[in-house]
Order: structure tokens, then sequence, then C-alpha cells
């Protein structure tokens, strides 16, 4: 086995950089906070949710920690904000802290101990683009549109409009966004080219070749940029689908669970320096929030309503409680009136959600090469080696290894930190059925009929 | 002589009210008539506000209005409520960590909470009010050399000229890159995000007071310029004695234009740079969509108009105070 070599020893190199005197035994040894005085950054959506549970529930105060949460106006603020030590950490796109280490866009070296929570976004379309797509799209008896619908449906859509010769624009939240990735997989599954990215000549709008233009918008301004007219649809995480339904002017067409089962979504990014100045308080943050996401999912949701509630607070998410509650407890509007069950559409805890794997940071790899923001092969040792320097499950064991050691979770809520090697299994539940497997990064690429593919280079 | 009439004379500049005709037109001109004009401005403002269906439900009226002002005020006390909850926890845990760790150095840190309207509202009021009082001490010293020296004059007059109508929005980038580049202490006496929004207001409200302040020195009666002369005042004395009391009025009138500018200024820039304060209270309640964000932009609104007058009543009052000519309005 030679692809773990680089995690052997980027493991042991790790571990020494962040000074495992930690080597968690009790709460006493996991030692005081370096820094008790934190701010972290938070951009207006529902999976912010553990943060501010963290601190509503005294999580954070348990640790010694006294945060300030703030909202960020969007994701490149945030970024720029951990970047320059203005925030201590946030709430960060997946593909942020690896997009920052690799160099693409600001480069900056950010790590993630705590993966945030899986799924949780929708694709919205305006209501006269779902009036058009409507006829291609098969009933079940009782007259509803069969789910999940396929890009198939909108595909005659964008080539009416190509051949009136009118761009056909979406929005998605940032260039190396989940929700950019999420879109582009479900419109290349049903044969709509999204677009290259080449960055090495200098084009980083992504438009090269495609039939859906894409570019970025604040979460929050999704619904107005969408009513305006600007965007004929957008990917966005929740509340900013449903509040399309609530206000009449947009139908989700498709849910990422859909799109891929159990996606991993948002990230917990920290600097690098600050993990290695800093590591009781590393590790007792993501303790925190390990408790936040615990209680998020325990009971079967039972907590869920209450979460709501402190969501719903303007210096959190801010939208109405109808709107958050929609998606947060299980169901999901599509259009008007027909709202169904989807009991995973917001995991913060179960099926490991938070556990850093290598495996997630390699999926978004694989599709910053299949776009083009990665414009050259790369062997798949480097994509392990890259993920490996921005996952970081040695802090988050470290964190979990206390939590049960103080009975405060139990070590059957936790993968086996003895056998685990950082991959979920082969992952199957994508909405084109290709199978997705993290140690082969290269022939995952290669599968996809719309994509760069190896050797390819813009 | 009864007492009415002694103190009548001793305030010989107070009138007693006379019940007569000139007393009633006056209580119709200052009472009455801004009252029917407020009161027309509601029913205007509520009939419209129906009609109006915007995608976050209808446009707020004077009720949902007042309404929000009330949950603003009720969410202002439970938040005092948790700061007191936020210093008792505090202090157990500092008494138990000293308990463990006698060595300890107990610290109490600031609460944590979000700052409420009220909070927000006294930050934008220390934010401007320092702003300004900083381009106060520019924009004067400046204002008086430029007025005294025709020369000078010419030479700055361009460039005044051309920073004049700049946009706050303009100036905020690169203000906000030049303080993360220089205001690098580790433990930084005022936020940047503060120091932001001040350097913004100051470069913003400097020029109307510098022009006035130059024009109101440069017009200096000659006559008095003359007795300086011959009493051989040295500079400074003059500019104490002579320049200032003459320039007074034309000061003054450049600080209530540029406190004016500036208030404007400060609430751009806080919605624009997220800095703390009632423009990113505005902000945030845009962002948020929920259904009572435009009754409370709407509160935020209307608290803003009345500071912004305010301020602008109190320059005057300031003015009236210090100055000889009592006809500014």
């Amino acid at each position: 086995m030679t692809w773990n070599k680089p995690f052997k020893t980027l493991a042991a190199s790790l571990a020494l950089a962040v000074g495992f005197s930690i080597s968690p035994a009790t709460a006493e040894e996991l030692g005081y906070p370096e820094k008790e005085e934190l701010t972290f950054g938070f951009i207006k959506l529902t999976d912010m949710a553990p943060i501010a549970i963290a601190y509503e529930k005294g999580y954070f105060e348990d640790e010694g920690l006294y945060v300030t949460i703030e909202a960020q106006a969007n994701w490149k603020v945030l970024l720029d904000g951990v970047i320059d030590g203005r925030l201590d950490g946030a709430h960060m796109l997946a593909g942020q802290p690896i997009a920052a280490t690799m160099g693409f866009g600001t480069k900056a070296e950010i790590i993630t101990p705590f993966s945030m929570d899986l799924n949780g976004n929708g694709i919205t379309v305006s209501n006269a683009i779902w009036e058009e797509m409507k006829p291609n799209i098969p009933k079940q008896a009782d007259g509803k549109p069969v789910h999940p619908i396929k890009a198939d449906a909108l595909k005659p859509v964008v080539e009416k409009y190509k051949d009136e010769g009118k761009p056909f624009n979406m929005g998605m939240v940032f260039p190396v966004s989940t929700h950019n990735y999420e879109l582009r997989y479900w419109l290349a599954a049903g044969g709509i080219h999204p677009g290259y990215y080449a960055p090495h000549k200098g084009d980083i709008s992504g438009q090269i070749d495609a039939d859906a233009l894409l570019s970025v918008t604040p979460p929050p301004q999704m619904p107005a940029t969408l009513e305006a007219g600007t965007i004929y649809g957008y990917c966005v995480g929740e509340p900013w689908n449903q509040q399309a339904v609530f206000k009449g002017i947009g139908v989700p067409v498709v849910t990422d669970y859909e799109i891929w089962k159990d996606n991993p979504e948002k990230v917990f990014g920290i600097t690098k320096e600050f993990a290695e100045k800093y590591p009781n308080t590393t590790v007792r943050v993501t303790r925190a929030l390990i408790r936040a996401a615990m209680w998020l999912d325990e009971n079967n949701n039972a907590n869920r309503p209450e979460a709501v509630k402190i969501l719903s607070q303007s210096n959190y998410v801010g939208a109405d409680y109808d709107v958050i509650a929609n998606s947060m407890t299980g169901t999901f509007e599509y259009e008007k009136g027909d709202k169904r069950e989807v009991p995973d559409f917001n995991v913060f805890f179960r099926y490991n959600a938070t556990y850093p794997y290598y495996s997630d940071a390699i999926w978004y790899l694989t599709q910053m090469r299949r776009w083009g923001q990665i414009s050259e092969d790369k062997p798949d040792e480097w994509y392990k080696e890259l993920a490996a320097k921005v996952y970081r499950p040695d802090i988050y064991q470290a964190a979990a290894k206390s939590l049960i050691e103080e009975k405060l979770a139990t070590a059957a809520q936790f993968p086996d930190f003895e056998t685990e090697d950082g991959f979920r299994n082969p992952q199957t539940h994508f909405i084109d059925g290709i199978v997705y497997n993290g140690k082969e990064p290269n022939a995952y690429i290669e599968k996809f009929d719309i994509g760069l593919k190896s050797g390819q280079k813009l | 002589m009864n007492t009415t009439t002694v103190i009548a004379t001793k305030f010989s500049g107070l009138k007693l009210p006379q019940l007569d005709g000139t007393f009633f037109s006056n209580a119709i001109r200052l009472v009455a008539l801004p009252v029917a004009g407020i009161l027309a401005f509601l029913l205007l403002w509520s009939a419209t506000a129906q009609n109006i269906d915007t995608s976050l439900g209808k446009f707020p009226g004077p009720a949902a209005v007042m309404e929000q002002f009330n949950a603003l005020h009720d969410e202002h006390q439970r938040s005092r409520e948790k700061e007191r909850a936020f210093y008792e926890r505090q202090e157990k845990r500092n008494a138990e960590r000293v308990a463990k760790d006698p060595n300890y150095q107990p610290k109490i840190r600031a609460y944590t909470g979000k700052e409420t309207f009220l909070d927000q509202i006294i930050t934008s009021l220390v934010t401007v009010m320092s702003g300004f009082l900083l381009a106060v001490a520019i924009a004067i010293p400046l204002g008086i050399t430029i007025g005294l020296s025709q020369a000078l004059n010419n030479a700055i007059n361009p460039i005044i000229q051309i920073f004049k109508p700049v946009s706050p929005l303009a100036w905020l980038p690169l203000v906000t890159m030049v303080v993360s580049a220089l205001y690098t202490s580790p433990d930084p006496l005022v936020a940047k995000s503060f120091l932001n929004s001040l350097i913004t207001v100051t470069l913003c409200c400097l020029w109307p007071m510098v022009i006035n302040t130059a024009v109101g020195v440069a017009g200096i009666d000659k006559d008095l310029v003359n007795v300086s002369k011959v009493l051989r005042l040295p500079a400074l004395r003059h500019v104490q004695k002579i320049v200032l009391p003459a320039s007074v009025p034309m000061i003054f009138t450049g600080m209530r234009l540029s406190l004016g500018v500036a208030w404007m200024v400060l609430i751009a820039a806080e919605m624009l740079a997220q800095n703390p304060g009632l423009g990113k209270f505005v902000w945030d309640e845009f962002q948020n969509g929920s259904s009572d964000s435009l009754a409370r932009i709407m509160a935020a609104v209307l608290v803003i108009g009345l500071i912004g007058f305010l301020l602008d009543r109190g320059m005057l009052a300031l003015q009236k105070l210090v100055s000889w000519d009592k006809t500014a309005n």
C-alpha cells in the first residue's frame, strides 16, 4: 500500500506540530485554552447552527471560551477575515480551506478539524422557467412531479434560450462553493454544460463552452436577484430556497440530498497558525462544536424546533420561524403546497457527519479538476497529500476522545478511530449513478461525459 | 411693583405670552400646523403602505413600525438580562478556576452577545462624533491658514475642490486596506471597524468646514484687520483676538454642514463595511428577509432621521451660544 504513505508521514509530523501534549485523557490534562476570547464568523444560512447552538447552550463557555459570533457579508469577506486574523474561525464552504491552501484565489493555509453538516442545499428556478420545465417532467399518480427531477427537464429550456441568443444565467454563492459543484454536477448529469475555468490563462469566470452561465451572488441576496430577473435559477443553502417558495417567486426543483445522498457541506475553518499557536483552544472549540452537533441531532431531531427558534433570531439567520422550520425539521417544500418528507435534509451529527474525512476533501478536488480550476493533471498522491494538509481528523480525534473520557459522549457515536483511515467507503448515491471512491480520484474524473479528462488542458 | 413685573424686567429678553391674536396665530403656526402636517403624512403613509405588496409582505405602516419599536425595546431588555447572567456565570467559573489553580489571575471579559438596537445607536453616535471632532481639529486650523494666505489658498484650493465631491463609498475600500496594513497592534485600543468608519467620516466631512472657515477668515472686515495692524498684534494674537471671533458664524455654518454630511456618510459606511452601528442594523435586517424586516428598517430610518435632526439643532444651539450673530437658523 503506497497510497497512504503520505498520510502516515504527515500524520506523524502533524502530531508533533500540534504538540500532542494534549494526548487526551481528562479535561485537566487537556489544559486551559491559551486564547479565551474568540470571534467566529458565519453566513446567514441554517447550517451555521452548530456555532449558534454551542454559544446558546453554553458549550463554548463550558470550555472556558468567550465567543462572539458575527454575520459576514459574503464568503470572500469571511475568508479574508480568517486569513487576516479579524476572525479566529468561521463557518466555511468545504472548498474554501482546500482552495486557499492550494492557492486558487487568496493563498493561505487554512485547516478544518470539524465538518459542520451533510446536505442542506437546493436548486431553485424562477416561476417562468418552472412552467417551461414542467411539461418535461413525468408525473406521479396524484399529478405531482416525480422526484428527483433531473436537469434533462431543463435542457430543452436552456436550448431554447440559446437559440434565441439569450444567455441562460444562474447563481451560485462562490467559485469554490459546494453549491457551484452541485449545480454543475446536476446540470452536467442532464447534458447541460456549465462551463470551464482556465486560471492559467487568467480566466476565472468559469464560463468557457458554457450552456448555462454561472455567476456569484451572496446567499441572502439570491431570492432578490431571482426576483429582479438577473438570474433564472440558483443553488444555495437554506433558508433561501424555502424563502423563494414563501415569497412565491420560484420553485425548488431538487435538493443536494437527491444529487448526492449525504454529501459533505460546510466545515469549520481556522488558520494552521491558529491551531499551532493555540492547540488547547483548537481542541476545546472542536469539543464544543461536536457537542452542539450532537444536540442538534439528538433523539431523532427532537431539539430541532428549539434550534429553529434560536436561528430565527435576527442576529443569527433571522428569517421567519416558518421558513427555517420548513427544511430544518425534516421536510422540504418544493412547489407551493408540495411538501415532502426529507428527514435527512439537514444532518449535523449522525452518519459521522462531523468527522473530517479526507475523501470528502478529495471529492471537491476532483470537481475542481473536472471544471478546470485545477488546470493540469495531478497524480493521486497529490490529491491525498493536499487533503491531509487541510482536513485534520487528528484534532477531531483528540476532542472526541476527551469527550468520551468525560462521559459526555460514547465511543459508538464516532467512527472507530483505531481502524478508520480517513476514507468513507465508495459512495454510490449520485443522481447519475456514478460511484465515487476517494482513493482513486483520477479514475473517478475519467468517468464523466462532461468535464476535463486526464491530459486535457484548456 | 409686583413680582411679575420684577421678573419681567430682570429677563427683559423674555416675553410673557399675551392672550391676544398674535398668541393664537403663533400657536397655530408653531403647533397646530406641524401636527397637522405629521398627521397628514401618517395618513398618507398608512394608506400607501397598504397598497404596496413586496415579497416580504405588505409595506409596513405606522402601526407595524410602532410594534417593532416595542419589539426592539423588549429585545434590549432581554439582552440586558442575558448579559447579567453571563457575568454571573463568568464570576462563578473564574472562582472555580482560582480554587483549582491559585496562580490564575481572574479576568472579566466583556459580554459576547449581540449588540441591541440601542447599543447600535450609541455606537453610531460615538463614531460620528469622534470622526467629526477629528475633522474639526484638522479643518479649522487648515481653514484659518488658507483664509489668511491668498497664496496658500490658490495652492490648496484645487485639491479641496477635487476631494470635496468624493462619495464615502469610494474612500471606504482604501481606508479599510490602509487601516489593516498600518494598524496591526496585537491588543488594539479601538476596533479596526471603528477606525474605518471614523476615518471615512472624517475624510468626507472635512471639506465643507475647511471651505467655510477659509471664506469666513478671508472675508473679515478690513477695518478689523487694520486695527490689528495698528496695534501690531503678533500673528497668534491676531488670530485669537481678531480672526476667530470675526469668523465664528462662518465656521459654525461649516461645522453644521459637516455634521450633516458626517451622519449621512456614517450610515452608508457602516452598511457597506459591516461596521457596527445603525447602518449595519439596516443591512442585517435587509439580509434577514423576515416578515418583520421592513418594519424594523423603517423604525431605523425614523431614528436615523430624528438623530440627524437633533444633531443639527444641537449644533445650531451651540452656534447661537458662542457666536455674536444671533440670526442664524
